[in-house]
């Protein structure tokens, strides 16, 4: 790891401030992607400050009828929690099968949407890579990995998100809360939190620098069934190389571009009567493989497919 | 950097560089060398450790993060010469060969029961809103995330039926 100071701020106010404070500082909160990736230099924060004590760590009811999951609720909290049991099966499945049983109790709700991607070639230091320097060129395309992008990839990147959280919150339609150093406040769509590559693939979010989440807001859940499921390379603790969430007519795909993907050709072909296997050729019309990802088609359409019709979706059409 | 931590039930108060690890300040600072560096890199378990009761890799937490939790590791496990009971589990079942993923494999298991009594769901449940039951099934995809290469994972899953609801 490269030298680095370290603060412990009292509140999200503070917090704010210490990071727009010292150019090169981070927020840390559990630290398992983070303190990896310092590890191995791919991140090198000159400060760190750590948010895991602030008093973000709560699960509430909102006047709504929804759920506001604090920013440093941990994995296993959100994952245990009785009201996400009950009324967002699908997020608490996605939750469980991401890492292990002690990474669930570090990670927490923030972290999690904002981890960076396990691209193989993002991780070795010895091959280009335009997220770790942009302007390098990317090794993945062409390379000998499989776990890449098809949909929304570019020339310059065709890494994906990592996250089973995300995929599930994006067909849940949570809202994600966001503190900046200047004291305002907004809230935006999980689905706006993160970008396509484009050609600046290092710019992974929306969040401007210094800004920090402090919530991700769940609304009612919609009627209809939930369902996230995996795909991976064996049974347990493993990235997933294609995933599904379905949460009434809403669906949205992991493990398949730079964000979670949100499956709207597929929602609108159910809507308008489809059944789940016309949903998902819909939804796969658009995608582009690039050779060694192809599998991921028939994976996909197969794997939503399914999805859809365990929950019953568009049965009610 | 000060810390200050209790350790197996006694205080423990070091100078560290930020950049220590949890798992490197208890083994080249405090010579607890029992909990165990594998991949260093939150893949294996072999580090797992329990902090205020959950277990954690000790690999990618940073030690001066933990200022007053209460840390326990597999020394700190036994009372006098009484073994704990997973411990005694893992001996009686026999439950490893080269033994050195074990402390992580004891620990988690800890931690692991300790979550299930709190009714935590795992992928493997079923029915989410339903009482928390250990079978074999359940075992296994809870301590995924500990490895063992000599895969002594048999021996390791009857340790756990044997010690479950104990810890």
């Amino acid at each position: 790891m490269k030298p680095f100071t370290y603060e412990r701020p009292a509140d999200v106010t503070e917090a704010l401030a210490m990071v727009a404070a010292a150019p090169g500082a981070r927020f840390l909160a559990g630290g398992t992607n983070l303190v990896d990736l310092m590890k191995l230099q791919i991140e090198q924060p000159t400060h760190l400050v750590d948010v895991s004590r602030l008093p973000l760590g709560q699960i509430e009811d909102t006047a709504e009828g929804g759920l506001r999951l604090g920013a440093t609720t941990t994995n296993s909290q959100v994952a245990a929690d009785g009201k996400v049991r009950a009324r967002y099966p699908a997020l608490a499945q996605a939750i469980l099968s991401g890492a292990s049983g002690q990474l669930r109790n570090k990670a927490t709700t923030a972290g999690n949407l904002l981890q960076r991607t396990r691209c193989a070639y993002f991780y070795d230091t010895t091959k280009p890579c335009n997220k770790r320097q942009p302007g390098a060129g990317c090794a993945a395309i062409g390379g000998i990995y499989a776990n890449t992008a098809i949909f929304g990839a570019s020339k310059a990147c065709i890494a994906t998100h990592p996250s089973d959280m995300a995929v599930a919150l994006s067909a849940l339609d949570a809202q994600v809360e966001i503190a900046g150093p200047d004291g305002q406040a907004r809230a935006i769509p999980l689905d706006d939190v993160h970008r396509l590559p484009g050609e600046t693939p290092h710019i992974e979010t929306t969040l401007e620098p210094g800004e920090m989440i402090t919530a991700v807001v769940l609304p009612p859940p919609p009627s209809g069934g939930q369902i996230y499921r995996k795909a991976r390379e064996r049974a347990s603790y493993a990235f997933a190389i294609g995933s599904v969430a379905v949460a009434g007519g809403k669906v949205a795909l992991g493990a398949v571009a730079h964000k979670p993907w949100r499956a709207r050709a597929a929602e609108q072909a159910l809507a308008g009567g489809a059944s789940p296997a016309e949903a998902m050729a819909a939804e796969m019309a658009s995608a582009q493989p690039d050779g060694h990802n192809d599998f991921k088609l028939k994976l996909m359409a197969r794997l939503g497919a399914a999805c859809l019709t365990t929950t019953g979706a568009g049965d009610d059409q | 950097m000060k810390t200050s931590f209790k350790l197996n039930g006694q205080a423990a108060s070091l100078d560290l560089d930020p950049r220590t690890t949890l798992l490197d300040a208890l083994r080249e600072n405090l010579g607890l060398k029992g909990s165990k560096k594998g991949c260093d890199h939150g893949q294996c378990g072999a580090c797992t450790v329990l902090v205020n009761g959950r277990r954690i890799n000790a690999c990618l937490s940073l030690a001066v993060t933990h200022e007053d939790d209460e840390i326990t590791t597999i020394e700190g496990l036994a009372q006098g010469e009484a073994l704990h009971p997973v411990q005694a589990a893992f001996l009686e079942q026999d439950a490893f060969q080269c033994g050195y993923c074990t402390p992580g494999q004891i620990c988690s298991t800890i931690g692991m029961l300790k979550e299930a009594a709190d009714g935590w769901a795992s992928l493997v449940t079923e029915d989410l809103t339903a009482d928390t039951v250990l079978t074999d099934a359940e075992i296994r995809e809870r301590m995924s995330g500990n490895l063992c290469r000599c895969s002594a994972y048999p021996q390791i899953l009857a340790a756990i039926r044997s010690a479950g609801g104990v810890a």
